[in-house]
């Protein structure tokens, strides 16, 4: 098992004809991702990488049957792109776009609260379940099918995670890369029950940062129901009050925000906190040994 | 990006927020001309003259003053422009003031008393929804009211979906303690605020204090409005308000080359590809025994150019004793960033703080290669730990 993505995802990419789609889009058929065709408004009925192109979110899943969406769609358009998946009953969606206005993300926060679809970003490297499926931008070589699911804010401080646990021997489940921005579809709590309910997820891997309240939510749950163990980052240590570092999202406001603050409580919920990154890969191993 | 008070309060005016009259002013002879504008705008003769710079505190650094005569705006005015304003919320040498606001004085005398109130707008993160924060102890640090008197807070949530409502805002004028046309104007008030939020995609409205004069109107008497960045391209006028001598100079000029980069106190440099990693770098810096000298994301396209650009601005840091390079090659190639760092150090030449180099991911072994063999003063790792490690050595040495 795995969550989100595998095998059977029948996968979709908006903004498909781009260069960043096109780019990204030949790296997930290359790396074995049953991509069924692409949306570009005004190039349906063409062909490109192979596959067809469809006007609309709608059009290609009549045709095609696809289940997940990736989006490569420039920020002023992506908000309108989540959305117009959500309407096609597209499952699971994934905005890899940076960018998007917060109050674009609060109209497609309240459009996904009635549908059924489970967005995954924006401003995200994606999800991959590795051997079986790699919807987004993450490099595919660095994965391992194995034992540990990781649910991340931040694109290559996961991919250090994710290194550490295929050469530690332990690999992934499914790496999940939630994104940086204020408002996200997934959250990392979400992101952590998906996990603890799959079955061959043996440990979790939680890599957060400064700002917001994600990671002590998803703590809180995990001292409740939590039933696998679980290792913990948090960035930003070192990071000034009131300057964002990078993300939108990381911006200490009150002292709730800070890495320490949220250190303490993880490690009160029975998270196992390392404090350097260089220990992720080794202290999930001696908790799976 | 943040805008100076009188930019914020020319944004509110034009969704209907009433503000006090006042213009701009860079010299004190222009101080008193736009006083006496004031004054026949608004038959008033007592003036605020406020220093204009992105801190808030500034009355307490003696950057704002009440003037009662033409004379006393040009001394005032004197004193303020030129002045290195420090307040709480800038850094110890505090900052340049280059202009300042010559405003009507709200605090004339009426049949009411005047009172100070606190308003924000801002997003609930964990909720997705922006929500108005507001209080009756207006003009005071809203962290201590929070602090002393949280009852004395209160918020109203807004719903996406229909927008701030009739109620909502008539609760905000009962809480506040507001009747008859006091009311009356706050309830519009706090509409056309709400509108100017998100008309003009803020990320934060912060009004300290609104005033409620002595003959009942309502004003933003302060302004400190922050737009989102991401929604820029679609407010080009609102782009325009940047005033680059705001930011820190060297913040400036990185941007210009698509790097992301924060100034600190520490002497361990870095630079890093990813913000997640970038922080995590930083603290692991600091576990090595060094501070670190700087947060720097090159970005997803780490080439040779950026790469030495990079480096040029973090040793332009006279308090940088070492650089640390961490990439996670994914898209990006590691022995292309490795040749960057090889040329970056031949064209700048002379670099005299020792280099750590750790690459890892898509090419790293070539990328290692070609640095060993480079000849150069850098020591290159794979393996995290043993950047972390390498940085301590070279602290010691």
């Amino acid at each position: 098992m795995s969550v989100l993505v595998n095998k059977q995802s029948r996968v979709l990419v908006q903004g498909f004809t781009g260069s960043e789609g096109t780019f990204h889009a030949g790296q997930m058929i290359e790396y074995g991702t049953n991509v069924v065709g692409g949306v570009t408004p005004g190039k349906g009925g063409t062909e490109h990488l192979g596959k067809p192109v469809f006007n609309t979110v709608a059009d290609a899943v009549k045709h095609t049957g696809a289940d997940v969406s990736v989006i490569f769609v420039p920020p002023a358009f992506a908000a309108d792109a989540i959305m117009e998946a959500a309407a096609a009953g597209i499952g699971v969606i994934v905005c890899i776009t940076e960018g998007i206005p917060t109050l674009d993300m609060v109209k497609v926060k309240e459009y996904l609260s009635s549908r059924n679809s489970r967005l995954v970003g924006p401003n995200c490297p994606g999800v991959i379940t590795p051997g079986e499926a790699k919807v987004g931008i993450m490099p595919g070589f660095i994965h391992q099918q194995g034992r540990v699911g990781i649910v991340s804010r931040s694109g290559t401080l996961t991919y250090e995670a994710v290194d550490q646990l295929t050469k530690a021997g332990l690999g992934q489940t499914t790496a999940i890369g939630i994104g940086g921005d204020p408002i996200i579809g997934t959250t990392t709590r979400d992101a952590v029950e998906l996990l603890m309910s799959d079955d061959k997820t043996e440990g979790i891997v939680m890599i957060g940062e400064i700002g917001g309240g994600m990671e002590a939510e998803a703590a809180y749950w995990i001292k409740e129901h939590g039933t696998k163990p679980v290792v913990g980052f948090i960035a930003g240590a070192t990071a000034p009050k009131g300057r964002t570092m990078g993300h939108a999202g990381a911006i200490i406001g009150g002292k709730s925000d800070t890495a320490e603050a949220k250190k303490a409580i993880l490690r009160e919920c029975g998270i196992h906190v390392v404090d350097s990154p260089a220990d992720i890969g080794k202290r999930m191993l001696e908790l799976l040994k | 990006m943040n805008l100076h008070e009188f930019q914020g309060k020319q944004i509110l005016s034009r969704y209907g927020v009433s503000v006090p009259f006042g213009i701009v002013a860079e010299s004190p002879a222009k101080a008193v001309e736009a006083a006496k504008e004031v004054q026949a705008k608004t038959g008033l003769d007592r003036w605020a003259v406020k220093a204009q710079i992105h801190a808030g505190g500034r009355g307490k650094g003696g950057g704002v003053k009440i003037a009662k005569t033409l004379e006393e705006v040009e001394l005032y005015a004197d004193q303020i422009i030129g002045m290195m304003l420090v307040t709480p919320q800038t850094s110890a040498e505090g900052k340049l003031v280059r202009k300042v606001l010559v405003e009507q004085n709200i605090f004339y005398p009426g049949p009411s008393p005047v009172s100070e109130i606190y308003m924000s707008i801002l997003m609930n993160r964990a909720k997705g929804r922006n929500m108005i924060m507001y209080s009756t102890r207006g003009g005071m640090d809203i962290e201590k009211v929070a602090e002393e008197t949280p009852d004395l807070i209160f918020t109203e949530e807004i719903d996406p979906k229909v927008g701030l409502q009739g109620f909502q805002a008539r609760q905000i004028a009962f809480n506040l303690g507001l009747s008859g046309d006091a009311y009356k104007e706050m309830v519009k008030f706090v509409f056309s605020l709400y509108k100017a939020f998100e008309s003009s995609d803020a990320s934060l409205f912060e009004i300290n204090p609104v005033i409620k004069a002595a003959d009942d109107r309502i004003f933003a008497a302060d302004a400190k409005v922050t737009i989102d960045n991401n929604a820029l391209y679609r407010h080009t006028d609102i782009a325009a308000m940047r005033d680059l001598h705001e930011e820190d100079p060297i913040e400036v000029e990185a941007s210009r080359f698509d790097l992301n980069f924060v100034k600190l106190d520490g002497n361990v440099g870095c630079m890093v590809n990813g913000a997640g990693l970038a922080m995590a770098t930083m603290d692991m810096i600091k576990m090595s025994g060094g501070e670190p000298a700087n947060f720097l994301d090159v970005g997803g396209t780490a080439n040779a150019k950026r790469v030495e650009e990079a480096f040029r601005i973090i040793l332009k840091d006279p308090n940088v004793k070492a650089i640390l390079v961490n990439i996670f090659g994914g898209i990006v190639r590691c022995d292309r960033v490795a040749q960057g760092i090889v040329d970056a150090y031949n064209n700048i030449g002379a670099i005299n703080v020792p280099i750590i180099v750790r690459l890892q991911g898509t090419n790293a072994a070539e990328g290692k290669a070609l640095i060993d063999q480079s000849g150069l003063k850098v020591f290159s790792a794979i393996k995290l730990q043993e950047a972390a490690e390498l940085v301590n050595e070279v602290l010691k040495a």
